[in-house]
Formats: structure tokens, C-alpha cells, sequence
């Protein structure tokens, strides 16, 4: 072949691989983003006040106790998948996530406490405007609350140019505390006395609604640049940078929009019945029980992140009817939630999905490679791996 | 002006001195090998070369800028790519992200285009996922574009690493013992592959090799190393018939030794 029939057939090939390109994606996305997004967003709000309904509407006893595991659920979803980004994605083991959650929850209190409760008392109760004002004051707080929590992230991110692991995870424990004992010494929000008279504007909506954003959020990011980036960083900073990443900037990122969502996290938190925050509640368990959900899902799975959250949040109030099974006299089931954990761990050191999402799981995607004559004298690398997984698409 | 040049550099690791003057000068579209025996410093000088290390004296200058100061990402950016002496993939991720990531610097976007899908994301996806998929197909790995890299047969690892390395649009590459662990079949089809890929993409290249064979067969100019010094340059067939590199490889010659 000369070199122009060359030219030609990769001009061809090149072609066709950008129709081919264009042809995979739906109709959806090949409108305008903001429509497409639009679009997006008003299905999901109708579903999620459509559920929000339907769930004060069904008649059982005690729902207000199941509404409020519910609740908890999205919040832990929330914190799982955010922590998710910085210990799964981005490979930077933290242990500070109560911290950032601490920060986000008490900042957005204080403005709702002291600025914002006040302009919505002189409304009018149960008129629309003070609705709106309730709802619109929630967001800006929240948000608030979360950016707060972004700039804290910062700050833990600045030190993590230097460490890596192990160090890493003690600065992190380590920041979790300073932050608990400086919420502990400041009196205007509480300190140990707790911080009581909070509004109580966080709903199903918010949460799921926040939940639902995180989830997006994290999906979007792995599967562009910046998440490949946050991933190259986790496989091998030397070679990232070697490929022109800047492995510091990306690890910086990836503490900012973590601990961003997990200060938002924290101001629904607040702001969910019964509405008081103690810094007790942002002790390093509260670290290590969201670490569990990232660590028991799979480091990198954002779909195990969520089906952890769900497990580890529903067990200890599901575990509560063993107590009247077996006959026992004593409360059983933290001793049974840890055996869990333990037997878990042991079974299935990777997490419930490794570092598949659910979808790949569920489509038994093998992972086999082709007996091929060019490979004869090189024998593939972890072939005795039994985690390796399927092929990533 | 010369791609890459690298004037009387030194570096020490304490009290070793782990290369001394080393001075070199790449001009565009040239395939110079660097040999010498294990730990002569040919790894060190590349790590010098793309940022890694920095050296203790001397100055690097790649396209004419000094990168005392630069960081490896932005060595890359100045048109700098390499391979690992021992393969650094990307291995739990898929055969074509880590080419995606090679080229990290040609289409990165800010996280905000990222999340919000924007025109400005699906035009770099495409560019990336095409150009991606055109270095895959160079080296034969189109069909194991899903594949997690650490399947892979180790032969398609190290073409792996190239075809990231080319991703990234480099003007030099640098390959680091690029033939390591590959039969003579493979060695052969790779250094078709290196002189291919120098005329298509006007590439220099500078590389590592043990392979005597390889690097006798493509390399214009090869540099000599033993314990940290430059002991000759030349063409192939100078450097072949060089007494100072035979004793370097095989010793002193018996008579000089008993002498």
C-alpha cells in the first residue's frame, strides 16, 4: 500500500469512528445540554415530591420512625458517595469526613439559627411566601454550610500534597478532632451544651434531592477527564504526572468537591428532626462508620457506596427485633452488626462490588482473553487474580 | 535548536555520585540509544531528563527551556513522554482510559463542564476517544480496548505504554528499556514498530536498551555510559568496534589484566 492509500484508509477509518460515535449517543443527549439537564431535573423532582406524598400518606403506625431511617439513608448515601470520590476515586485514604460534615452542619445552623430563622417568624405561618422564604433560606444555607466545608477540605487537601496513606489518614483523624474541640469551645454555637432551636426545614426532598445531585455529580466526574485523573493519581502518581497530570491539583480537587457535599450533607442533617446538633455526633465513629460504607461497597464503586450506606444505616434499627427473637435479656445487635462486618470483610476483602458498579455486575460481563498465537512466550500478568474483574466499559 | 539538550549535568545521592557531566543534544527526528551496564545510570538520566529527579549541577533545557524548575506534568507539556523501566500502567483501569490519560493534557476540561455534560465535554470525549482508539489500533490493542490493563499479555503491556506515552503528543520520547521481557519475535515487530512510529508521528526518540540487537539496529547515535560517565558516542559501528565499551561490557583483556 503507498503512503496516500494509507492516508486515505485512515481518514476512512477515522471517519467512521466519529459517526460511529455520534450514532451511540441517544437522541436525549444530543440536545442542547441545558434542556437535556432540564429535562433531567424536573423528572426527578416530580418523582421525589411524588414520593415525598406518598410516604407521609401511608397509614402505618410509627411511619414517622420509618421516615426518619429513610432520611438517614439519603444523608449516608450523601456522605458515602462523597467520601467516595476522595478515598475511592481519588485514592487520598481520609479520615476527617465527620469533620467536613461537622463544619457544613454547624455553619449552616448558625445562619439559620441567628440570620435566617428570624426573617421567617416575621412571615406569615403557612402562607406561600413563607414557604418559599423557608425553602429558599434552606438551600442558601445548606450550600453555604457546604462551601464552608469545601474551604475545611481545602485546607486538609493543602497537607496531602506531601503524604500519602497511612500519614495521610492521621492528619485527617487528626483534623476531624480540631474541629469537633473548636465547635466545643466556640459558645455561641452551643459548644458542649449542644446547638438546640434549629429550624426544621430539611425534608425527604432536600436529602434526596442533594443525594440524587452527589450521585450525579460522582458518576459525571469518574467518567471524564478530571475523574481519569483522580483515578490515574490512585493507580500510580508517578506515572499520572509522567502523563501530565498535576497529581496535586487533582488531589486538592477531589478533597474540595467531597468535602463540599459532605458539608451539605451535614446542613440537611442539621436541619432534619429533632433538629440539634452536639459535637458529640461528629466524634472520629461517625469517620469511620461512612469509611465502613466506602470500604464495604468497594473503594471506587460509586453504586457499592450506596448499596453499603443502605445496609450499614438499616442494620442496627433492623437488628433491633433479635433482641425479641432470641429470647435475649440484653441488646444483641451491635455484637451481630460487627459479625456482619467481620464475616463480610473476610468473604469479600474487595467490598460488596470490588471496583464494578452494580450495572456491570449484573450484566455478568466476563472478563476471558482470547487465546491469541501473537502472545506465545509472555504469560499474562494476575492471571491467578480472583478479583479481576470484567472489562471496564 | 536542539528538542532536548542537557548540559554537564551531575547529580549525587549523598556521598555517590550517580552521573557526572553528562551532556546531550537531540535534534528533532533523531533515534539515539543510551546503553551501558545495570547501573551505569541510564534510569537516573531519565529521571532527570523528565523531572523526577533534579539534578545537583547542571542544566536541562528541553525545546529551549530550562526546567530546573518544572514540575514532571509540565516537563510533559513541553513535549516530553516516557515508559517505565518496569511497566507503570494504569492497571485497574481499562486499556483505553489509560490512553485517554496519556493525552490528559490535550483535552482536559474544568470539573463544572465535566458535571454539567456541556458541548464543550462531549467535542473532548470524541477528540479523546478517537484519537485513543487511532493509537490502539497502531499497536494492534483496538480489540482489547475494554480490557483492565494488568489482563493484558505482558508484550501488549509494554505496547500499552507507548501508545499512552505517543498520546500525549510528544515531540521526544523517551523509551525505557522498551524490548525488557519480550521474546526475539516481539523484539522484531517492536523495532519495526519505533521507526514507524518516529516517521509518522516526526518523532525523536531516545532510548534505554540491554537488547544489543535492538539497539544496534535502529539507533543513529548511541552514548555509552559506565558508572555515571559518558565513555563514547558514536555511530553503531563505532561504538561497536570501541575498545573502551568492549572492556566496559566484557573487562579488560586478558593480558592487561595479568600485567
Amino acid at each position: 500500500m503507498t503512503k496516500g492509500e494509507q492516508r486515505a484508509a485512515s481518514s476512512e477509518r477515522e471517519r467512521s469512528s466519529k459517526s460511529l460515535l455520534a450514532a451511540r449517543r441517544s437522541p436525549l443527549a444530543r440536545m442542547p445540554w441545558w434542556i437535556r439537564d432540564l429535562i433531567y431535573a424536573a423528572v426527578f423532582i416530580g418523582i421525589l415530591i411524588g414520593l415525598s406524598y406518598g410516604l407521609e400518606a401511608i397509614p402505618i403506625t410509627g411511619m414517622a420512625y420509618y421516615n426518619r431511617i429513610i432520611v438517614m439513608i439519603g444523608i449516608n448515601i450523601t456522605l458515602a458517595v462523597s467520601l467516595n470520590i476522595i478515598n475511592g476515586h481519588a485514592g487520598q485514604f481520609s479520615l476527617g469526613h465527620a469533620g467536613f460534615m461537622a463544619v457544613g452542619a454547624y455553619f449552616a445552623a448558625y445562619l439559620t439559627v441567628f440570620h435566617f430563622g428570624p426573617i421567617v417568624d416575621k412571615l406569615v405561618e403557612g402562607s406561600t411566601y413563607a414557604w418559599v422564604a423557608r425553602n429558599a433560606l434552606l438551600l442558601t444555607a445548606v450550600l453555604a454550610g457546604g462551601l464552608f466545608a469545601a474551604i475545611a477540605g481545602y485546607i486538609v487537601g493543602l497537607p496531602s500534597l506531601r503524604l500519602r496513606g497511612d500519614y495521610l489518614a492521621i492528619v485527617t483523624l487528626g483534623f476531624g478532632e480540631i474541629i469537633r474541640v473548636m465547635i466545643l469551645n466556640i459558645d455561641k454555637i452551643g459548644a458542649a451544651r449542644g446547638l438546640s432551636g434549629i429550624p426544621t426545614w430539611s425534608n425527604f426532598f432536600w436529602v434526596y434531592f442533594f443525594c440524587g445531585l452527589t450521585i450525579l455529580i460522582s458518576m459525571r466526574l469518574v467518567n471524564s477527564s478530571v475523574g481519569r485523573a483522580f483515578l490515574a493519581v490512585r493507580e500510580d502518581q508517578v506515572a499520572a504526572e509522567a502523563m501530565g497530570v498535576d497529581a496535586t491539583k487533582y488531589k486538592v480537587k477531589a478533597f474540595i468537591i467531597g468535602s463540599f457535599l459532605a458539608g451539605v450533607a451535614g446542613g440537611l442533617f442539621a436541619h432534619y428532626t429533632p433538629a440539634y446538633l452536639n459535637p458529640t455526633m461528629f466524634m472520629f465513629v461517625r469517620s469511620f462508620e461512612v469509611v465502613a460504607m466506602v470500604v464495604l461497597g468497594g473503594l471506587g464503586s460509586i453504586s457499592g457506596s450506596i448499596v453499603a450506606a443502605i445496609i450499614l444505616t438499616f442494620l442496627p434499627e433492623g437488628l433491633r427485633m433479635a433482641k425479641g427473637v432470641l429470647h435475649m435479656t440484653k441488646d444483641p445487635r451491635m455484637v451481630i452488626y460487627s459479625i456482619m462486618l467481620i464475616v463480610l470483610m473476610l468473604t469479600r476483602p474487595q467490598g460488596l462490588l470490588g471496583r464494578r458498579e452494580l450495572w456491570d455486575v449484573l450484566a455478568r460481563r466476563k472478563d476471558t482473553i482470547p487465546e491469541d498465537p501473537r502472545d506465545e512466550g509472555s504469560t499474562p500478568t494476575d492471571k491467578l487474580d480472583r478479583d479481576a474483574g470484567p472489562p471496564v466499559t | 535548536m536542539p528538542l532536548l539538550e542537557a548540559r554537564h549535568v551531575t547529580i549525587r545521592f549523598g556521598g555517590l555520585t550517580a552521573v557526572s557531566d553528562f551532556n546531550l543534544a537531540i535534534e528533532p527526528h533523531e533515534l539515539v540509544g543510551l546503553i551501558g551496564p545495570n547501573g551505569a545510570g541510564k534510569t537516573t538520566i531519565f529521571n532527570m531528563l523528565t523531572g523526577v529527579y533534579k539534578p545537583t549541577e547542571g542544566e536541562i533545557f528541553v525545546g529551549g527551556t530550562a526546567t530546573a524548575d518544572y514540575k514532571p506534568y509540565q516537563i510533559t507539556a513541553l513535549g516530553l513522554a516516557r515508559t517505565f523501566q518496569n511497566i507503570r500502567l494504569f492497571k485497574e483501569l481499562s486499556v483505553l482510559d489509560n490512553v485517554k490519560i496519556g493525552g490528559h493534557i490535550h483535552y482536559k476540561y474544568s470539573a463544572t463542564t465535566a458535571v454539567l455534560h456541556t458541548n464543550r465535554f462531549h467535542a473532548a470525549e470524541d477528540v479523546a476517544e478517537g484519537e485513543a482508539m487511532k493509537l490502539l489500533q497502531i499497536f494492534d490493542l483496538e480489540g482489547r480496548a475494554n480490557y483492565y490493563a494488568k489482563n493484558l499479555p505482558y508484550g501488549d503491556q509494554r505496547r500499552l505504554e507507548i501508545a499512552r506515552a505517543l498520546a500525549a503528543h510528544p515531540k521526544l520520547l523517551l523509551l525505557d528499556e522498551p524490548a525488557a521481557g519480550l521474546n526475539t519475535g516481539e523484539t522484531i515487530e517492536l523495532m519495526a514498530k519505533i521507526h514507524e512510529i518516529r516517521d509518522r508521528f516526526d518523532l525523536a526518540i531516545l532510548l534505554i536498551e540491554h537488547n544489543m540487537e535492538l539497539v544496534m539496529g535502529i539507533c543513529e547515535r548511541i552514548i555509552v555510559l559506565n558508572f555515571g560517565k559518558t565513555i563514547a558516542q558514536g555511530n553503531p559501528e563505532e561504538i561497536r568496534c570501541n575498545p573502551v565499551v568492549i572492556e566496559a561490557y566484557l573487562g579488560e583483556p586478558a593480558e592487561s589484566a595479568s600485567a
